[in-house]
């Protein structure tokens, strides 16, 4: 019964999805304010639906409801109850009704804390953000309905993929999605911003805040998918330029780009058209990914059971979305007046250079993704474009932004003298100089890589430091630290976020540089030795667990004869999904990780033992949890925080 | 995502990439073949090199690597013999020829582009205000002074 409500909950959202895009947008086109009024409660009713709808589904996987075929798929009576619930979005027409979800999630927030929004701009947002909706809405429900009843229901479901049963994993979508989804939002203001012919300072306020969540969120989801690799693949890889992971990296990269020019809009009424060019684009490479992701048109020789129907259905929206706006923006755009002027030295012109190199790294992503299936359609040539292709061609954009962002972090907006703007940076150079020099000489090994994002690394953090110096302003040094405490958040999120982006290219390097891989065999019993590590294999035995059998070894690790950890790596065999999986075993550290994997048994009673020494890995995530926290004091910033309640405020205290 | 991620993942299944029995008592000929692995597709997996997979195939191809090694083969000539078998599609790094030219040039030239309208952009943007002129800093701090 809860089941069939939700499904009609869904098709009731779609009707209210339709008439969100239809009201509100005529309202604003014949400025009929009683029409444009319909656009807040159309959000909210769609947003209460929606999530009743994803709730009756929860409620279906956590009940083990067999009759529903989703649950009967992706679910098992023996599954412990988190992954229950995971199990909601661990597949794709749950996934997609998260995606749904998640959307009107965005416009019922448009419509909660839009009161500054002048009306016709919000029905016109809200009426945008609506038909994106019923896009996927009508996908949902006509190629992928998540509450479709099997005749006969099983006794017990197919299981969860037993990978996707880790914290790791669990929480790694909807954070994802989130940022796919929130990126809509900006689509939305740029759209209805085009069809208004006005795009000014506010404006840019407005993006800004939906852009920044949208983009911490995709931070939050990438990290933990890349995590998540590094410790359940078995070898400790933290990235593989997979065409699934581009297509969550590329509308990161894009939304950074717009998270600087949108500040450009609203600080100087420069880049309007660039602007909004990026938050189409940007959402362009949500759909695109989507599309890639789900067709399966990029997986080539496995053809797995992705849907070619789906696929041309998402290239549909893909296509439409984009071209409309596309369109709608080479028609629009020229009308962007740009008014504030700056001198070629400036911060506007570094945010433009960084704009510039972020969007050509997007594009990097992006032609290396797609190049496979333009090869073989245009030009008969079976070619595979792999990890080599994007280190080379990828990298250095990446560099170059790292060695001008301390730089255009301090420089003033308008018109910079550049001597004098880098004074306080020549102290940052030279300790980001000196540390790369200590590097050198103590590592053992030959490479160059570590003492470069030694360096790198080192000039990010100590240019943000030069940055929170400058910002502070001249005088005692009391003086300096109550103006710390005071600047405005934004700053504070600037400087945290950017030291980030410096922890995680320094913990890329010195892991790619100093990594320690051993493979062997080992007899019970067998001490040795891997970098500074005495690796002793004490015992291999079996172990049940609640839904997998597992062979389980106890791998003891000392250094100079005291013991570091006892480390339990697996490898397990869940029944039901007939999968076998790896438990590496890592004992974390902040300067390294030991990571260690158990194999199989060899034939004279030995095991195959993989142990690795990996150091600063985890600063790779540290950095982008840093980055993610940027993000999120950055969006508490007094201006939209003010912003949001300025109506209320200007009743209160009129005097202001 | 997950479900081509997983699917993926499955094909791997438990073992690990590169097994001890594969290794070369050679220590520089196994690091060159650790080397050229990783710019060696697995064609039956998705975007995995042969270092990384855990698949039969990756493992037979792994084998193949050091077999033409130990026989004394270079670096170039047991990537020539791999791609004489099984076609470019071998290669994780595109090779730079004919039409690949596009993929490898494409972006530094996208670069320059982008820097050229970046340049014309900001060019056209200059101001002709006074340098005694305060900065928005300036301007922000001197508010900030005046309201307290």
């Amino acid at each position: 019964m809860i089941v069939e409500l939700g499904h009609f909950a869904l098709l009731l959202a779609l009707l209210v999805a339709a008439l969100q895009m239809v009201v509100p947008f005529w309202g604003a086109q014949r400025d009929w304010a009683s029409w444009m009024a319909v656009g807040p409660p159309a959000a909210m009713v769609q947003a209460i639906l929606l999530t009743f709808s994803f709730g009756a589904l929860t409620y279906a996987f956590v009940t083990s409801d067999f009759s529903v075929r989703l649950v009967a798929l992706n679910s098992h009576t023996l599954k412990p109850m988190l992954y229950k619930v995971t199990g909601v979005w661990g597949n794709h027409e749950g996934s997609m009704l998260l995606w749904c979800l998640i959307l009107a999630l965005f416009g019922a927030l448009v419509a909660l804390f839009g009161g500054n929004l002048p009306d016709r701009l919000k029905a016109r947002v809200l009426a945008v953000q609506a038909s994106v909706g019923v896009a996927f809405l009508c996908f949902l429900i006509f190629t992928s309905n998540p509450f479709l009843r099997l005749v006969s229901p099983p006794m017990n479901g197919q299981d969860l993929n037993p990978l996707l049963q880790d914290p790791g994993l669990a929480f790694h979508p909807p954070f994802l999605y989130i940022g796919y989804v929130g990126l809509s939002m900006s689509f939305s203001f740029a759209v209805a911003a085009l069809i208004e012919g006005r795009v000014d300072a506010a404006w840019g306020r407005w993006v800004r805040p939906w852009t920044l969540l949208a983009w911490l969120n995709l931070t939050v989801g990438i990290a933990l998918g890349s995590w998540w690799a590094y410790y359940e693949l078995g070898w400790g890889g933290f990235w593989f330029w997979d065409p699934v992971e581009n297509a969550s990296f590329m509308p990161w990269l894009i939304a950074a780009a717009l998270l600087h020019s949108a500040i450009v809009v609203e600080k100087r009424e420069a880049l309007k058209s660039w602007t909004i060019l990026l938050a189409i684009l940007a959402f362009g490479f949500s759909l695109i990914g989507a599309f890639i992701v789900r067709s399966g048109v990029l997986t080539s020789v496995h053809a797995f059971a992705n849907d070619p129907e789906r696929g041309v259905y998402l290239l549909g929206i893909t296509v439409v979305f984009m071209g409309g706006a596309l369109t709608l923006y080479a028609v629009r755009a020229s009308e962007m007046q740009a008014k504030g002027v700056f001198s070629s030295v400036s911060r506007e012109s570094a945010l433009v250079l960084n704009n510039v190199l972020l969007a050509v790294a997007t594009f990097v992503v992006f032609i290396g993704t797609i190049w496979p299936l333009v090869a073989e359609m245009a030009f008969d040539r079976k070619v595979s474009v792999g990890p080599p292709f994007f280190d080379a061609a990828f990298t250095p954009f990446m560099i170059l932004l790292a060695v001008l962002l301390p730089v255009g972090s301090v420089l003033p907006w308008k018109r910079a003298k550049l001597g004098r703007s880098l004074r306080p940076l020549w102290i940052a150079l030279l300790l980001a100089f000196a540390a790369a020099a200590l590097v050198w000489v103590f590592q053992t090994g030959r490479t160059l890589l570590a003492p470069a994002g030694a360096l790198l690394g080192a000039w990010l953090v100590m240019g943000t430091l030069a940055d929170l110096w400058v910002r502070t302003g001249r005088g005692a040094l009391r003086g300096k630290v109550s103006r710390a405490l005071r600047l405005p958040r934004a700053d504070w999120g600037r400087m945290v976020a950017h030291a980030g982006f410096g922890v995680t290219i320094f913990g890329i390097a010195a892991l790619l540089a100093w990594e320690i891989e051993d493979v062997r065999t080992a007899q019970i019993g067998d001490t040795y030795r891997v970098g500074s590590y005495d690796v002793t294999l004490e015992d291999v035995r079996d172990v049940e667990g609640p839904n997998y059998l597992s062979t389980m070894a106890v791998i003891r690790l000392a250094r100079n004869g005291r013991e570091v950890a006892v480390l339990t790596p697996e490898s397990r065999f869940y029944p039901v999904a007939g999968m076998p999986t790896t438990e590496a075993a890592i004992d974390n550290g902040v300067f390294r990780d030991l990571y260690v994997v158990i194999g199989d048994e060899q034939g004279d009673g030995s095991w195959a033992v993989r142990a690795f020494v990996k150091p600063y890995a985890n600063w790779i995530w540290a950095g982008a949890i840093i980055m993610s926290l940027g993000g999120i004091l950055s969006l508490t910033d007094r201006r939209y925080r003010v912003a949001a309640g300025a109506r209320k405020d200007a009743v209160a205290v009129p005097a202001e | 995502m997950i479900r081509v991620l997983v699917l993926w993942l499955a094909l791997a299944g438990a073992a690990f990439a590169v097994e001890p029995d594969e290794i070369l008592d050679d220590p520089v000929l196994e690091e060159r073949a650790r080397e050229l692995s990783k710019g060696l597709r697995c064609l039956v997996c998705r975007n995995e090199s042969i270092d990384e997979s855990n698949a039969e195939l990756a493992r037979d191809l792994r084998l193949l690597v050091r077999e033409r090694l130990v026989e004394g083969d270079t670096d170039d000539e047991v990537i020539a013999y791999l791609v004489g078998r099984f076609g470019e599609y071998v290669l994780l790094t595109p090779r730079a020829t004919g039409a690949n030219l596009v993929l490898w040039v494409a972006a530094p030239v996208l670069f320059l582009i982008g820097l050229g309208v970046a340049f014309g952009y900001v060019r056209g943007r200059r101001d002709d205000a006074a340098p005694g002129d305060l900065s928005d800093d300036e301007k922000s701090r001197l508010a900030e002074l005046t309201r307290e």
